[in-house]
């Protein structure tokens, strides 16, 4: 925690304003004073329990993705689906592109994110960590506005009401994971803290990162 | 706590947008590589502006047929119909769901249309050089970026009803070309606000010339 205490000028990222985020209470977010963005949150646990939720997250959609959404019976006739048989099927109808897009929102996203979190809370238990794990903390956060549970989950329902308008339709255990799969994302967001990892990350220049903060102005490398 | 406002680019310093180091830029043209993660440095996102608008432009266009062409056919025996997303509204109000309606309405058509309408007047007032109401934009542009995503719903919706409803001869759905332009609108402007730099709302009109290109 003594780290946190070293006063970190940071420019905000939606205006440029250049501050010192004041030393937070557990809990606590730094809002910049101009335009009001969240600029640092200091989580009270900010590795173990976000590793704990991503490991829960990451069993939750295997489950989400394997197991059946819904089952409809008509006319003595029965269907189910999954959400990669959802996007298979619109490939196997012509759309080709717009399936690839859904696999990506749906499954290709949430997973990828999953996965670089996972490798990144899990490296940074021995800092310092080697420098790769910067590199997947942002591709992790580059998947982050694709990946749509939330939009999914109501899609889902929306589809359901319509289909239940013509024949009887049920629940599958799918449908309860992805709504644990959304809240586990949520969950883990709240709980991170990314300033946690970059503290702990091997310096692009090769520095081995000795305490937190205090490195302002330090001049920017010509090449990689 | 500093109390004079000061931006990173006016004390000639450059903020990291991957890990939000602030160091200072290498001499030259370019401000180099970011001394701890290796991202590449920029004052502000290249060519902002013109980005933005090209993918503006792309998902106004697309928006077109979105509406127009259908997104799903259903057939039933022989017979096949094919509904646009506002024709999906109105048979969701008939059956009496009109709560879902109005959540498929403002998502599918309102939400696109909204955000190309945001994004034009975001861009427009940055390059006229406006200085006013930096608070309310830089809100709406927040506003964009969060409800965007929002607008997959019809792409998820025609994604399950048609993997589905599969019963032939009896009935089946299948995907009709609009969903492709409609799936399209919503890459494109997701795209689009992410290329937008909301630190250009706060530049002041000199400052931000350098960035016009």
């Amino acid at each position: 925690m003594t780290g946190r205490l070293a006063l970190e000028t940071i420019a905000c990222p939606a205006c440029d304003l250049l501050q010192r985020i004041p030393p937070l209470p557990p809990g606590g977010k730094a809002r910049c004073p101009r335009c009001g963005e969240t600029l640092a949150s200091c989580p009270s646990d900010p590795l173990d329990r976000p590793l704990a939720l991503t490991l829960a997250a990451a069993i939750v959609f295997i489950v989400a993705n394997t197991a059946s959404l819904m089952d409809l019976s008509a006319v003595g006739r029965y269907a189910s689906t999954t959400i990669p048989n959802g996007a298979y099927e619109m490939w196997l109808q012509g759309q080709e592109i717009t399936a690839v897009i859904v696999a990506f929102c749906a499954v290709i996203a949430p997973g990828a994110y999953i996965l670089f979190m996972l490798t990144v809370l899990l490296a940074v238990r021995r800092p310092p960590a080697p420098h790769w794990v910067g590199e997947l903390l942002r591709w992790g956060s580059s998947m982050q506005p694709w990946s749509m549970g939330e939009v999914m989950i109501l899609g889902i329902m929306v589809s359901l009401i319509k289909i239940a308008e013509l024949a009887s339709v049920d629940v599958g255990i799918g449908m309860y994971a992805v709504g644990g799969l959304v809240v586990l994302l949520a969950a883990i967001s709240i709980t991170f803290d990314p300033r946690e990892i970059w503290k702990r990350v091997v310096w692009a220049d090769g520095r081995v990162p000795s305490r937190a903060g205090a490195h302002e102005a330090t001049g920017a490398g010509t090449g990689r | 706590m500093t109390t004079t406002i000061l931006t990173a680019a006016e004390a000639g310093l450059v903020s990291c947008g991957t890990c939000s180091l602030v160091s200072r830029p290498a001499g030259g043209a370019e401000p180099g590589y970011c001394p701890r993660c290796g991202g590449e440095l920029e004052q502000r996102h290249h060519h902002s502006i013109q980005y933005t608008w090209a993918l503006v432009i792309a998902a106004a266009i697309c928006y077109i047929p979105a509406n127009v062409l259908p997104i799903l056919t259903t057939n039933t025996l022989g017979s096949s119909e094919s509904d646009t997303i506002m024709g999906g509204v109105v048979l969701l109000y008939r059956t009496g769901s009109w709560p879902l309606a109005l959540i498929v309405l403002v998502a599918s058509v309102m939400v696109p249309l909204g955000k190309l309408v945001a994004l034009s007047y975001l861009l427009i007032s940055v390059q006229r050089g406006s200085i006013k109401s930096n608070h309310e934009r830089t809100r709406l542009y927040r506003l964009v970026e969060f409800i965007g995503r929002w607008s997959m719903l019809d792409v998820f919706v025609a994604t399950f009803t048609v993997a589905l409803i599969q019963l032939q001869p009896l009935m089946s759905m299948e995907p009709a070309p609009g969903v492709l332009f409609f799936a399209a609108v919503v890459v494109l402007t997701m795209i689009a606000a992410e290329s937008f730099d909301p630190r250009l709302i706060w530049d002041t009109p000199n400052r931000r010339q350098g960035h016009h290109g």
